[in-house]
């Protein structure tokens, strides 16, 4: 994504959802966090209850995506692995949205020894692969759900530090932030009144773009045991339970991974039409 | 150009720098200590600080750091916990069964990415352009480790076409000089193992190769359309070239120069994916060990493998930046 390009408002929005993929997007993302708030009434089953007489039973009218191992309705598990990929997502994203933002608004205002740390920073991060970046952080952590979140957060971290740098570069040379300072406004004041709001939308941007790679990622964690742990029904902690068998029972996996690409699909055509409406450069 | 190697040289040697130090650090935040991991929770004090002293973790972290880096620079990263080789020579070994996937999958999204999205473009508007890029949107959105499984689940099992997983079929045996499967197999002189290694890797490749295809056929099709408008096109086309030879010559040669890096920019997200990729398909490479390692808590693996992949990427990722400085003068003079 460009840097410097991205311009614009909150106005921009409803241009950016005139297209049909955007639309789609939108759908899918409201439905996903429908499904979160309203998983405890919509789930026919609970999640937890293990039913072993009716283990490994295909989809059918009592169990609509069939049963695990266990005999816990497949569905009811889905529907609320929603709400682990929501709280990866406020976890993990907002980690390094919070994160990132605050190096980026540093280095790029204030420039000079501080900004060179904090670039050097993002380089060494960006110089592993980040899933592995992710694994070693979670080797030192301890495998947990909490602590995948937390890798996956600091993994997503440079990019938004060097987004927000990029912003604040060029706002910080507009005539408003120079008229802020001339009237004696503390460094403090212009960074968080002028420069940070000035900077935020393709900070929001990148946000809802990363939030499908957010859930595909602390997924692909606890797929490997290294996230969630079992009897959370966690999406991917549900398809690594699933995997010992697909051969036989193929909806234990099938549905989660489903459910996996649904969301990321929803938050990458919003992603993308926000992008494209925000960078003039992308369209 | 002498300048512009020189400084990236000088950054290549920060950024390892600082990878040792990221590595180092996050493994001195473990809960508990090595000494502890090795003689366990139930070991006297003495005899956890006699290992501490031994393994040199009572010195001052400093030179603690100093010694791991002067090990990692040779190679030896101690031994690991689980079977007391060494921690270097297992990554090593695992190496090229990971590269073996990734540069397959590389191939596969190239080869089959660029065309697709020159063929978008040059199409633009029509319903071959919306067949094209509509799979792509949905190929960036797929979560590997689900289409790896859905994969065996219909081309192995259903359809029975290819192998579950694994290199090659159980019980057969053959010398591994390079430990390239392909390699190997064409080493021994079989035609029968060469044909049995391409069949392993096809399900593991074509599953790691799906997200980079979506994203290079997209980025191809982008800056293809990005090129074919600008005036040296027009200019070419009044010069009355053909068609054929303004695609080739002026439009393709121009739009691939970004692609370069966007395929380079794809090895990490290769390295990434060969880890779940290599989970599913039971391949014994270096993202299945790192997890193995993890979770066995055997950190001089981890830690070497920490630095042998990010060393790679590094490289890899120079390597690209200077073809691109060769293809384009521009970068050099930044």
């Amino acid at each position: 994504m460009s840097e410097s390009a991205l311009v614009g408002g909150p106005a921009r929005l409803g241009g950016a959802l005139a297209r049909p993929a955007a639309r789609i997007g939108l759908g899918i993302v409201l439905l996903f966090l429908f499904l979160c708030a309203a998983a405890p009434l919509i789930a026919p089953h609970d999640p937890y209850e293990q039913e072993l007489m009716s283990a490994l039973q295909p989809p059918s009218s009592t169990h609509l995506l069939g049963t695990d191992q266990y005999g816990r309705d497949v569905a009811s598990r889905v529907l609320y692995g929603a709400r682990y990929a929501l709280l990866a997502i406020m976890v993990g994203d907002g980690l390094a949205l919070a994160l990132g933002t605050a190096m980026g608004l540093v280095g790029g205002y204030l420039g000079g020894a501080a900004d060179a740390v904090i670039m050097r920073v993002t380089d060494v991060l960006l110089a592993f692969p980040y899933l592995l970046l992710a694994l070693i952080i979670v080797a030192a952590l301890g495998a947990s759900l909490l602590h995948s979140m937390i890798a996956i957060g600091i993994v997503y971290t440079p990019q938004y530090a060097r987004l927000v740098r990029g912003q604040v570069l060029s706002v910080r040379q507009s005539d408003f932030v120079r008229a802020a300072r001339a009237l004696g406004a503390s460094s403090g004041r212009i960074v968080l009144r002028h420069v940070a709001p000035n900077s935020l939308s393709p900070v929001v941007v990148m946000a809802t773009l990363q939030a499908g790679s957010v859930v595909v990622e602390t997924a692909g964690l606890s797929f490997l045991g290294l996230g969630a742990q079992p009897p959370s029904p966690d999406w991917g902690a549900l398809l690594a339970d699933g995997q010992n068998y697909f051969l036989t029972a193929w909806w234990i996996a099938t549905f989660p991974g489903l459910a996996i690409f649904i969301a990321v699909l929803g938050f990458n055509l919003l992603g993308d039409a926000l992008r494209r409406e925000f960078d003039p450069r992308a369209r | 150009m002498l300048d512009y190697l020189a400084g990236r040289f000088g950054q290549l040697l920060l950024v390892l720098f600082g990878v040792s130090v990221v590595v180092f650090v996050t493994m001195h935040l473990l809960p508990g200590d090595v000494a502890t991991l090795l003689l366990g929770d139930r070991a006297t004090a003495a005899s956890l600080a006699r290992l501490r002293h031994q393994l040199g973790l009572d010195q001052p972290v400093i030179v603690q750091y100093w010694r791991f880096l002067a090990g990692a620079l040779s190679g030896d990263f101690g031994t690991s916990l689980r079977d007391n080789r060494p921690a270097f020579g297992e990554v090593l070994a695992a190496f090229p069964v990971t590269l073996e996937l990734t540069l397959s999958a590389l191939l596969l999204a190239v080869t089959i990415g660029v065309p697709l999205g020159v063929v978008a473009a040059l199409k633009e508007g029509t319903w071959i352009d919306t067949a094209i890029t509509t799979p792509t949107l949905f190929g960036v959105s797929m979560p590997v480790f689900w289409l790896g499984l859905m994969a065996l689940l219909l081309f192995s099992e259903k359809l029975g076409w290819l192998p579950v997983g694994g290199m090659m079929p159980i019980g057969i045996h053959m010398a591994r000089p390079t430990g390239l499967s392909i390699v190997d197999a064409a080493l021994s002189g079989r035609a029968a193992l060469v044909w049995q290694a391409v069949l392993h890797l096809i399900l593991p490749a074509a599953t790691l190769a799906t997200i980079p295809l979506a994203l290079i056929t997209r980025i191809t099709r982008g800056e293809m359309l990005a090129s074919m408008h600008l005036e040296y096109v027009r200019t070419a086309r009044a010069k009355g070239l053909p068609e054929g030879r303004v695609i080739r010559a002026h439009i393709l040669r121009n739009a691939l120069i970004p692609v370069l890096t966007v395929i380079g920019l794809q090895l990490g997200l290769l390295l990434s994916g060969a880890v779940l990729t290599e989970t599913i398909f039971s391949l014994p490479g270096l993202g299945r060990l790192m997890v193995d390692a993890i979770l066995a808590r055997d950190y001089p693996v981890v830690q070497a493998g920490a630095v042998f992949v990010a060393t790679v990427f590094v490289l890899v990722n120079l390597g690209v930046d200077l073809c691109y400085a060769v293809l384009d003068p521009r970068i050099r003079r930044q």
